[in-house]
Formats: structure tokens, C-alpha cells, sequence
């Protein structure tokens, strides 16, 4: 043993049982999982299981109910977390530095409030308001407007709204102490220097919380994606697949049709997708300004 | 005092040996005890409901009186269905998790037959005198491919029409109402909608937001009543295949197209809302806002005392009448069957045991105590036959008579992914997006698919 091995050892020996429990619960089930999503396992119907190679990823590919549900993953994540959470939450903060005193907490509240509901509950309440004779309907009506049946039409639009009604909250905090970060100074200066709203939040604000917005964007987005209670609670994927995000289609196949292995060859694609997504994040993060 | 870095570590080794030591033991803990059967049941999620835990209760003290020295060990699994199912079948995996007894949905039964989960009761049948008391189509239920019986039922259900008395008056149809054919029913449909337009007229559940209660609750009631209504028009078991759709799945496709087409049915947004089953029983029915409901035998539970929406009056103000078949050839009504069964598993410590914790289920008192508290439909002769069991609840001789001419389903292991595939020909014909002939070769090729080409023409 070379002395420097001989003088790290005492060092990192208190960590091994650490080391070692992580290893047995947490890397453990994710190398389960990857070895089982090769397999052709399923959870009855089966005598025994065998390894199938690539066959799950091959059959996935080839599936148009899978390629269906990534789009509308896509569609998903990038309607209600890019878009909405993200750009709302950044104008509700915005917004609220100006506001009076009652009307930020008021808002700050109400916000929260529906962050902080389990996600099946949040599910019921929107599946009551986008219902055929729900509270939106009954809005439209006394508008003399045509009412729709939301979530038959257009599922997907109606359960991206429901996941920016849940999850603006976060966005707005994370926003709400970035934009607290800015120096009072600059943007004075550039008040003094005659910018505009506009001007002041395109080229000092924006470029000033570019990393909060990279780390916003990321985890919003890693938890839209796997999104499956408010989803399963308002439409169960449907009607005929219309809302079936990947997590949904997930589910059918591991647990209705009992595919665990296809079903976990699914999960790691998933994977794939939220590592995709991340990628472009970080590449926004690591820009300097 | 300064303390180094390996003091702790004698400490932390141990704790770590302690650690794993007591997680290998939670799961040395089998069913080793030979005088204690482990009896797993699905306990209902619903804390007001103790239906089950009171009987077993009962039936555990019986058990141990009669046998003294020997425990019983009622292990409940509190879930919805399908997570119950997952549950079991993780428990029946291994000799360590797997109890002595479990309760089987015969649903799921022959594909855990198939995974090696259950012991084959054959051996312990011959031997019990009560076996010839059950119905034959109930024996069926939980016999395998192999021909072996791995189940013993504990009652059933079955299905039938039930229509509105006050609407029927108002459109000026019986209401001692008995239809003879699909097209009576339709008939009758197109009267309420003309004379009642502000009633649904007929509810039939399809699509795959409803899942199973669109195939079993709507298709296989259709389906069962075509051709000669006798064969088995889903699946060949002679030759152990898939039948592909023929005539009968298409005409059956048609009713259902006919339904939404000629809106007989529910708005088709309100049909495909996930929801509609409490809708039906909640609300459309009680409050008079549908004519005809094709659904099961165990509506009224929903209107018992204590339930919330509780409907005394409902067995005066709804009539009871059988899905007949298509055209009305013989044996004139179709129903379809499901229901649960005690099962051993093929890793229990103590089948023997089991077995006769079973028999003390099963005697004819008991069974009967059973069926009453659970609203279920008889599958013993005996039981079925007894006026204090058909005089218990109104509506439960109508069912029970309809036993006779019920089928149950073809539960092999694709079965779940032939019913997905059965539900999105459904909903293809319900929005008018696919016409009957799509939809069935759409159908054709998801069995195909779900079968690994195990399939037949008919």
C-alpha cells in the first residue's frame, strides 16, 4: 500500500457504511430496474422470465400508442411548465414587488394554497371546474358564451392547465427571491438612463436571474414529467389516449397489462427525455453573463 | 477531545451488521409455523366497511374452537383492486411472503395459475362432500388450462337490465318490461327518447376511461347473446386460441353504435368521463334521469343505509329485467359472471390447513351468512334454493336466477390486454370516429398483437 493510499484509508472508512447503504437502497433498484427493463418480465401470466435484449426498446419504437404518448409529453412539458409555470411565475413576481402590501400576501396565498394541495386533490377540483357541467362551463353560460366539454375536446390543453394552476407557485418563489438579488442601484441607473418596463426586464433582469431561470426551468420541467395523479385523476389518459402522458402509458402497460419489463424499459426513456430537456438547460446555465 | 477518524469506525460496523441483520429477519419470518394458517384477504378501503373483517373474525374463532391448538392469522391488504392484485402477486413470489390462503379474483385467477403462483385443489376436492353443492359454470371459474381446479368460489355476480318504472310510465311502456331481443331494447330506447326527452334512455358503459366495466358490464353482455349463446365466442379453448371478430363481435360493435348514434346514450363526453359508474348509480338512477341501466347485480350496495346516498324506495322504483339474447334464440337471456375465489398458494407452509379453513367457510350456514352480508350472488344449489336467502334483499332471486344461464369470462393471462383492445373498438364506434368493420380489424390486430399470434377465425 503507497503512503497516500495508507493515509486515506482512515479517512474514508467512516463513510463505507454510508457508502454501503446507498449503494443497497438507492443505486441498488436503479440497476434492478435497468436489468428488468432487458427482460420480458411480467408480473403474472408467466411461467418464467427471459432476457430479451433490446426487444422492449425495439417494440417501443414501433408502438404507436408509445409514440403518442411522448409527444404528448412533449406537448405537456413544454405547454404547462415552459410556458406557463415558468412565464407566469416569473410575471406574479414581477408583479408583486410592485403590489401593495395585502395584495402580494393575499395572492402570495392563494398561489400556494394550490401548491401545496396533494395532487389528487388538486386533480378532483379541476376535474369539477373542466367537467361538461362544471364551474367553467357555468362562467361561459352567464357570459352567453358556448360552453365545451373541456376535457373531452381538449384533454390536454385542460390538464396543462391544471398543472400550471398547481405548480406557478414554485416558480413564483424562486423568481420572488432572484429578483431580490438585483441591486437596487442598477436598476436605477437604468431608469436614470430613461429604460422603459420593457427594456429594464429584457436587458438587465433577464440576463441578472439567467441562472435562476436555468435552475427553475429544470426542475419544473424534471417534475412535470412525471406528473400521473392530476392526469390520471381528470382524464385517465384519455379520451382514447389524447392526455396519455408517458407516465400514464407507463402505468397501463407495467401494472394493467402486467408488462413490468416493457413497462421499465419505458421509465428509462423517460429518463432519456428528462436528461434531454436537461441538457438544454444546463448549456443555458452555464453561459456567463 | 479530539477524536480519530477510526474511533467511530468499530461503532458504525457494528451498527451496519445490526442494521442488515434485522432486514434479512423481516423477511425470514415465513409461514413455517405448522399450527398457524395465514389467511391474506382484501380488506376494503373504505374504513366504514368491515363486511369481510367481520366474517373472517367469525370465521377464525369457529376454526379455532373446532381445532384446537391450531391459529388462525388473518393478514389484510388494504387496496383499491388493481393494487391488490400487484400486492399478491408480489407476496406469492416467494416461499417467505407467500400466506396459506388468499382471495383470488377470478379475473386475474388463471394467469396466476400460470405463473406457478397457486397449488391445484383437485386432491382436496374429490374428498369434500360440499363440491357437488356448487354450480357448475361457478366450478369453471377457477379451473386452469391444465383442466385442475385452484379455486374455490365464494359467490358471484351477474348482470341484467335495470329500467325506471316512472319513465317507462311515461312513455307509456310496461313496466313489468321484458324484452325479447337487442331490438326491443333499442325499441323501448327510441320510445323514451321520443316521449321523455329529458331522460337519457339507456345507459351501456364502453370506451377505456370505464376499462373492464365496458367489456364485461357492456360487450360480453352483447357478445355472449350472439350465434348460439352457448359457445364461447371470445376464446377456443379446444384449441387454446383467440377467436378474431366475427359476426357476432361486429353486430355487438353495432349496438353500441347504435346507442350513441342515434343518441339513445349518455352525451358521449359524459359516456368516456372515467366517472360515469357513480354518476349511474348516484345520481342518473335515483333521481329518475335514465330509463335503462345494462349493469351489475350489486347496484343497491351503493343504496344501503349508511352509504351516504342511501335509496330504500329503489326496489319499487326500478324494475329488473334480463339482457335477452340478439335475435332471441334460446336460451333467451345472457349474463356474465365474475366474482372471487380461496385460493392456496403454491409456496404455503400449510395447504392442508388452508384447505380446511376453507370447509369451515363453506358449510352452508356460513356461505350463506356470506352472500347475504356482501350482497353476493349464490354459486351453491343449496344456498341458492333456501327462501331466507332469497327473501334478504330485493332483487337478489331476480340475479340469483339469472346464474343459470351465465358465462364467465375467458381470464387467461392476455385477457387484460384483449379487454383494452375490446374497449378501443368500443370507443372507436362510440365517437364515430372508426366505423364497426374498422373498429373489429382493429381489434383483430391488438389480439394479434396482445396473443402473440395465438388466434383463430371463426
Amino acid at each position: 500500500m503507497s503512503d497516500g493510499a495508507r493515509r486515506l484509508l482512515p479517512r474514508f472508512l467512516p463513510l463505507t457504511p454510508a457508502l454501503a447503504l446507498l449503494l443497497l437502497f438507492l443505486a441498488g433498484p436503479i440497476a434492478y430496474c435497468v436489468l428488468i427493463a432487458f427482460t420480458d418480465l411480467q408480473l403474472t401470466g408467466q411461467a418464467e422470465e427471459s432476457f430479451v435484449g433490446l426487444e422492449n426498446f425495439r417494440r417501443a419504437f414501433g408502438d404507436e400508442d408509445f409514440l403518442n404518448a411522448v409527444w404528448l409529453t412533449v406537448v405537456f412539458t413544454v405547454l404547462s411548465s415552459l410556458v406557463g409555470q415558468n412565464t407566469l411565475g416569473l410575471a406574479l413576481a414581477s408583479l408583486m414587488r410592485r403590489a401593495s402590501k395585502p395584495v402580494r400576501t393575499l395572492t402570495g396565498g392563494i398561489v400556494v394554497t394550490a401548491w401545496v394541495l396533494p395532487e389528487v386533490v388538486a386533480g378532483f377540483l379541476l376535474y369539477a371546474f373542466f367537467r361538461r357541467e362544471g364551474t367553467l362551463n357555468a362562467v361561459l353560460d352567464l357570459l352567453h358564451l358556448p360552453s365545451q366539454n373541456w376535457l373531452y375536446t381538449l384533454p390536454i390543453l385542460a390538464v396543462s392547465f391544471a398543472n400550471v394552476w398547481r405548480g406557478t407557485a414554485f416558480s413564483m418563489l424562486v423568481y420572488s427571491a432572484a429578483l431580490d438579488e438585483i441591486p437596487k442601484e442598477i436598476t436605477e441607473a437604468a431608469e436614470v438612463d430613461g429604460a422603459g418596463g420593457w427594456r429594464r426586464m429584457w436587458h438587465i433582469t433577464l440576463p441578472m436571474i439567467r441562472r435562476s431561470i436555468g435552475t427553475n426551468l429544470m426542475l419544473n420541467t424534471l417534475q412535470t414529467l412525471s406528473v400521473f395523479g392530476l392526469i390520471w385523476v381528470m382524464t385517465r389518459g384519455g379520451p382514447g389516449g389524447k392526455s396519455q402522458t408517458l407516465p400514464l402509458f407507463m402505468y397501463e402497460q407495467a401494472f394493467q397489462n402486467s408488462l413490468i419489463g416493457y413497462g421499465t424499459a419505458v421509465a428509462l426513456l423517460l429518463l432519456l427525455v428528462g436528461s434531454l430537456f436537461s441538457l438544454v438547460y444546463l448549456r443555458l446555465l452555464r453561459t456567463e453573463v | 477531545m479530539p477524536v480519530r477518524p477510526t474511533a467511530a469506525l468499530p461503532t458504525a460496523l457494528a451498527l451496519t451488521l445490526a442494521a442488515a441483520a434485522t432486514l434479512t429477519a423481516c423477511g425470514g419470518g415465513s409461514g413455517s409455523d405448522p399450527d398457524t394458517v395465514k389467511v391474506s384477504f382484501k380488506q376494503s378501503t373504505d374504513n366504514s366497511i368491515k363486511v369481510m373483517d367481520t366474517y373472517l373474525a367469525d370465521i377464525k374463532e369457529q376454526f379455532e374452537k373446532a381445532n384446537p391448538g391450531k391459529k388462525v392469522e388473518l393478514v389484510p391488504i388494504k387496496a383499491p383492486d388493481a393494487e391488490y392484485y400487484t400486492k399478491l402477486q408480489q407476496m406469492l413470489r416467494s416461499p417467505k411472503t407467500a400466506p396459506d390462503l388468499v382471495y383470488e379474483d377470478t379475473f386475474l385467477i388463471n394467469s396466476d395459475i400460470t405463473s406457478g403462483y397457486l397449488k391445484p385443489l383437485d386432491p382436496y376436492l374429490a374428498k369434500w362432500k360440499d363440491w357437488e353443492r356448487f354450480i357448475d359454470t361457478a366450478k369453471a371459474a377457477a379451473k386452469g388450462e391444465d383442466g385442475k381446479t385452484y379455486g374455490v368460489p365464494d359467490g358471484t355476480d351477474t348482470r341484467g337490465l335495470w329500467f325506471s318504472k316512472d319513465v317507462f310510465a311515461k312513455a307509456g311502456l310496461p313496466t313489468d318490461w321484458q324484452p325479447r331481443t337487442w331490438d326491443e331494447v333499442l325499441e323501448a330506447a327510441r320510445t323514451i327518447k321520443e316521449k321523455v326527452p329529458d331522460v337519457i334512455p339507456l345507459n351501456v358503459y364502453t370506451g377505456k376511461p370505464v376499462g373492464e366495466a365496458a367489456t364485461m358490464q357492456t360487450f360480453e353482455m352483447l357478445l355472449y347473446g350472439t350465434g348460439d349463446a352457448t359457445s364461447d365466442p371470445l376464446y377456443d379453448k379446444g384449441g387454446k386460441k383467440w377467436i378474431t371478430s366475427g359476426k357476432g363481435f361486429e353486430d355487438s360493435l353495432a349496438f353500441v353504435e347504435t346507442v350513441y348514434r342515434e343518441k339513445l346514450g349518455p352525451e358521449v363526453s359524459d359516456a368516456l368521463d372515467p366517472n360515469v359508474g357513480t354518476r349511474v348509480r348516484g345520481e342518473w338512477l335515483p333521481q329518475g334521469r335514465l330509463g335503462i341501466a345494462l349493469d351489475g347485480s350489486w347496484l343497491p350496495q351503493d343504496w344501503l343505509e349508511g352509504s351516504g346516498h342511501e335509496w330504500p324506495e329503489w326496489s319499487k322504483e326500478l324494475g329488473l329485467a334480463a339482457m335477452p339474447t340478439q335475435n332471441g334464440q334460446a336460451p333467451g337471456r345472457v349474463s356474465m359472471s365474475g366474482g372471487w375465489t380461496w385460493a392456496v398458494p403454491a409456496k404455503a407452509g400449510n395447504p392442508d390447513l388452508a384447505f380446511e379453513f376453507i370447509k369451515t367457510m363453506q358449510t352452508k350456514a356460513n356461505a350463506q351468512k356470506w352472500y347475504v352480508a356482501n350482497s353476493g350472488i349464490a354459486v351453491r344449489e343449496d344456498v341458492a334454493n333456501d327462501p331466507a336467502y332469497a327473501e334478504a334483499q330485493p332483487g337478489i332471486s331476480f340475479f340469483t336466477g339469472l346464474v343459470e344461464h351465465t358465462h364467465y369470462r375467458p381470464a387467461y393471462p392476455a385477457y387484460p390486454k384483449v379487454s383494452t383492445a375490446i374497449q378501443e373498438a368500443m370507443e372507436g364506434v362510440t365517437t364515430g370516429d372508426m366505423s364497426v368493420e374498422e373498429a373489429a380489424r382493429g381489434y383483430d390486430d391488438a389480439l394479434r398483437d396482445a396473443t402473440d399470434n395465438q388466434v383463430v377465425e371463426r
